[in-house]
């Protein structure tokens, strides 16, 4: 047997904080980067006599989350208690959701090598996230600040089969979660995070291997190799004639292996029962509707429509959809019809990502209004400056937040197409370089470059290209 | 009437989740209070409740939510106040034991 008579047999769980301004149960700031313990108040510290009170806006969040997943918003939901001891959970219990789930079933929609396959999911239910712990050498720190801060669990079925199918998942969740608005899915930030269930089994079986749960992967890269690596350890203790132990394994960043968490303190015995503090919850129809209406297209909808109406390829596509800033952008370069969507998309995945990857700033602040970058391209299209002038110009527009006719203008990248200057440069040329003159209308094609080269050297290097090659062409036929 | 509805393994069970430390003596007291529990929990589920909704709280029907506004100021400061162990704005716990 050899490991490819194998298949995996993976399931995600993914938890993500809901863009909340306040928390879940309390009117404390959700934001991130205070003070320790700044935005903490009685109700999640645990204090006794207090009472939570639901966030009506983390519940809208969710129910996006749900729709855009195709899973079932269920009517009533039930808050539960998972009951544990650690000092980052101040009630000695975490607020979730158990039997009674928000949504059940679902699916994503992934794009593997060209194939598409749906990975199903088993339910969306909503908690509150814990405190934070840092550890001292003889004692251990705890900042509330996270506690109660709202938190979607979407749990997947176990459809996925390789760490590359995990990763496209990982991707598209995160693309939905982001065009709704529900999060921001920044992995390496923690708000959202990524437990993986792995176990193989031969091909063709129907039957589950027994799975190890790994946690600590706060990157895409790391849940792929952390998947690659976990496969490839189950099928070698199978094949050696071992069995697959169930345990919940860490993800070693700097040894890039997982092992066994050493604690059994994880035991899972949650006691979950029903929150007495909070009634069930009850989506009617009025506030699904409502959330209903206010959905925007779909990364899925939009790798579509860019694809059948603009005849972008799959690559384009699945580039300017990852980001819904990035796709209204490019969209909104095409605004009038002056710029085709090939020049757009290439503009965009060239000029405005390397732009936003260089700065690190969201769009919005990295680069120029979409109707300054248009007029720039106006103007490549009409042939006032060159691609790489444009480019230049790009960089500049973004720094100083100048026009782009005011760039181009101080610069002095604008070229001459000015047709009587271009000819009496050409004119001059032929003049002074009458030799090579006689040596191309005697054959040598090859000298056309140079003449070229001279006319934008008189030039200064703004004529336009186009028109020096024609006029150039026309007198040196003569 | 003495008969042990819950086993001294999981009393210890139930302690170690609740991180209690009990002596032996205490374990078999802890033994028979809970079977005592448990015994009326019995009594209680020979009622019909057939024709009864299940329900986990009591109270006014349908949702209640807020609305989505930070209503508290930092005042980590009061917080903090009853902490048994402060160091700086956090609150200093016994070492965690990984």
């Amino acid at each position: 047997m050899t490991s490819s008579s194998y298949e995996a047999v993976i399931g995600l769980e993914v938890h993500t904080h809901l863009m909340t301004r306040s928390k879940l149960f309390c009117g404390c700031s959700a934001s991130f980067g205070s003070g320790p313990n700044e935005n903490v108040c009685p109700v999640c510290l645990g204090m006794p006599g207090v009472l939570p009170v639901l966030n009506q806006y983390a519940v809208e969040l969710a129910l996006r989350v749900a729709l855009a997943t195709h899973s079932e918003v269920q009517t009533r939901s039930v808050f539960a208690r998972k009951s544990y001891f650690y000092p980052d959970l101040p009630k000695g219990y975490q607020i979730s959701q158990y039997e009674l789930p928000l949504c059940k079933g679902g699916y994503i929609e992934i794009a593997n090598g060209g194939e598409s396959r749906r990975i199903r999911l088993v339910r969306i239910h909503m908690e509150e996230d814990a405190g934070k712990n840092l550890h001292e050498a003889n004692y251990s720190l705890v900042d509330f600040n996270r506690s109660g801060v709202p938190l979607v669990e979407i749990v997947s079925e176990p459809d996925i089969r390789s760490a590359a199918e995990a990763g496209a998942y990982l991707r598209e969740l995160r693309a939905i979660l982001r065009y709704v608005g529900a999060s921001e899915g920044r992995m390496e930030e923690g708000d959202f995070r990524c437990d993986v269930n792995v176990s193989v089994r031969r091909k063709g079986s129907d039957e589950l291997g027994t799975k190890t749960e790994i946690k600590n992967l706060n990157s895409f890269r790391f849940v792929e190799k952390a998947i690659t690596y976990e496969i490839g350890r189950q099928i070698e203790l199978l094949e050696a004639g071992g069995r697959v132990t169930q345990e919940t394994r860490l993800w070693d960043p700097n040894r890039e292996e997982t092992r066994p968490m050493r604690s059994k303190e994880f035991a899972h015995d949650y006691r979950y029962f029903p929150e007495p503090d909070l009634p069930p919850l009850e989506i009617d129809g009025q506030m699904l509707e409502r959330v209903r209406a206010a959905m925007p297209e779909l990364p899925a909808e939009r790798r579509r429509r860019f694809q059948r109406d603009l005849g972008l390829g799959a690559y384009e596509t699945a580039i300017l959809t990852e980001d819904r800033a990035i796709a209204d952008y490019f969209e909104a370069l095409l605004n009038g019809g002056v710029i085709g969507s090939k020049t757009a998309a290439n503009w965009t995945m060239t000029e405005v990502l390397r732009i936003v990857n260089e700065t690190g700033k969201p769009l919005e602040e990295a680069v120029p209004p979409a109707a300054e970058t248009r007029i720039l391209l106006k103007m490549v299209q009409d042939g006032v400056v060159s691609l790489n002038a444009a480019k230049n110009a790009f960089s500049v527009m973004c720094k100083s937040g100048q026009p782009a006719a005011a760039v181009v203008a101080r610069l002095g990248l604008a070229q001459v197409s000015d047709e009587a200057a271009i000819a009496a440069a050409c004119d001059e040329v032929i003049a002074a370089e009458s030799a090579k003159v006689a040596e191309y209308r005697a054959g040598r094609d090859k000298l056309f470059g140079f003449f070229v080269g001279q006319v934008m050297k008189a030039m200064g290097g703004k004529a336009n290209p186009k028109v020096v090659n024609e006029i150039l062409r026309q007198r040196l036929q003569s | 009437m003495d008969e042990k509805k819950i086993s001294l393994a999981q009393v210890r069970h139930v302690a170690m989740l609740a991180r209690l430390e009990l002596s032996p003596a205490e374990e078999e007291s802890l033994q028979s209070d809970l079977s005592a529990i448990l015994r009326y929990v019995d009594k209680l589920n020979q009622l019909n409740t057939d024709e009864v909704e299940a329900t986990a709280q009591v109270g006014e029907p349908g949702t209640l939510m807020r609305e989505d506004q930070v209503t508290n100021r930092p005042a980590a400061d009061e917080m903090l106040a009853n902490a048994p162990a402060r160091s700086g704005n956090y609150f200093k716990v016994p070492k965690i034991i990984e």
